[in-house]
């Protein structure tokens, strides 16, 4: 069986992106809590997934964006290299921007209030309620961060239980934990 | 209901379910050199449609259908210098074993015909597809590429 050589996977990869052909480029990053897949449309980072299933990943990422999703390095450089400066302590804000579009709206309004809540800070899932002007929707609060398409960048490790638990986490509390450790975050008693 | 089976897969499956085969058949066309720019090519095509596909069946015969016009134009191209390539047998089909290293002098489309219909097993139906013909146009072209090929053993 003739095999295509690398270089020339590689080559085709990359002009897939340099033309605009794709609807999402994917690739993997090691991170100090697992590799992750991350994923940008052309409108920025639509996805980060731990312990990403690539079958999974990819049908889901198709259905909200379209067919055409390749792993493309070239595309997820930038997101690579700001979570790389995060867990390295040297960054505390993610720069690029985010594309939630095919998101419900009341859970884009909720993850955009999510982005304002600092590093190393908390807050709980009733307080984002109130700021989202739905103030007894607490557990929708809580659905739409367990949903949440882009952790870490969008901050959904940062909101707790009222009395200071961590409460959930879809990539599992003991990431939870290291991410808040990472930022220095005090939990509230 | 959704049709599982015939669901757009996302690009990235398909292009790993066919990249293989497609370089092979490339390589068999037009030679090692000019596969390489071909592959790419094929792939860039099949990608600038794939958005406006309405399903997932029959993803081989049109990824080969592609690889054909592509093969096709490229011949077309470098006609004035045509050497026809070398063929590369790196593949272990025996049914086209026999056929495969003297294919290389036969015309672009009954060229495609052949390896198609004997490398790959694709029917007549596709081949036609691939050769923008009939399928009795893509059987004549296979079975008139076989006679060639039969008179230039003999020959």
């Amino acid at each position: 069986m003739t095999t295509v050589p690398d270089r020339l996977d590689r080559r085709f990869r990359d002009a897939a992106a340099s033309a605009g052909l794709l609807d999402v480029a994917y690739d993997f990053a090691d991170s100090p809590v697992g590799t992750l897949l991350v994923a940008a449309s052309a409108h920025g980072i639509c996805r980060i997934s731990f312990d990403p299933e690539p079958e999974r990943e990819l049908e889901a990422l198709a259905r909200a964006f379209g067919a055409r999703v390749l792993r493309s390095p070239g595309p997820v450089d930038g997101v690579r290299r700001e979570l790389d400066e995060y867990f390295e302590g040297e960054r505390r804000e993610f720069d690029l921007p985010v594309d939630l579009t095919p998101l419900p709206d009341f859970q884009q309004q909720v993850l955009r209030e999510l982005v304002l809540v600092p590093y190393g800070h908390v807050d709980t899932y009733g307080a984002l309620a109130r700021r989202v002007g739905r103030p007894r929707a607490a557990r929708a609060v809580g659905g739409a961060l367990n949903r949440n398409p882009i952790p870490i960048v969008v901050p959904c490790h940062r909101i707790v239980g009222a009395s200071g638990s961590l409460t959930g986490y879809a990539g599992g509390l003991d990431r939870k934990q290291a991410l808040l450790g990472l930022e220095g975050a005090i939990l509230p008693q | 209901m959704m049709d599982v089976v015939a669901a757009l897969p996302p690009f990235e499956r398909f292009y790993e379910e066919r990249k293989d085969e497609i370089f092979g058949y490339l390589t068999r066309l037009l030679g090692r050199e000019a596969a390489e720019d071909a592959f790419q090519e094929t792939f860039l095509r099949a990608l600038r449609a794939y958005g406006k596909l309405q399903h997932g069946r029959h993803l081989r015969a049109w990824a080969f259908t592609i690889a054909t016009r592509v093969a096709v134009d490229e011949r077309r191209r470098s006609k004035a210098s045509a050497e026809p390539p070398e063929i590369a047998v790196h593949d272990e089909r025996p049914a086209y074993e026999e056929l495969a290293h003297l294919a290389g002098g036969l015309p672009p489309k009954e060229r495609a015909a052949v390896v198609l219909r004997y490398g790959y097993d694709l029917s007549y139906d596709d081949i036609g597809d691939a050769l923008g013909s009939s399928a009795e146009a893509a059987r004549a072209a296979a079975s008139s590429g076989v006679r060639r090929l039969r008179r230039k053993e003999n020959a």
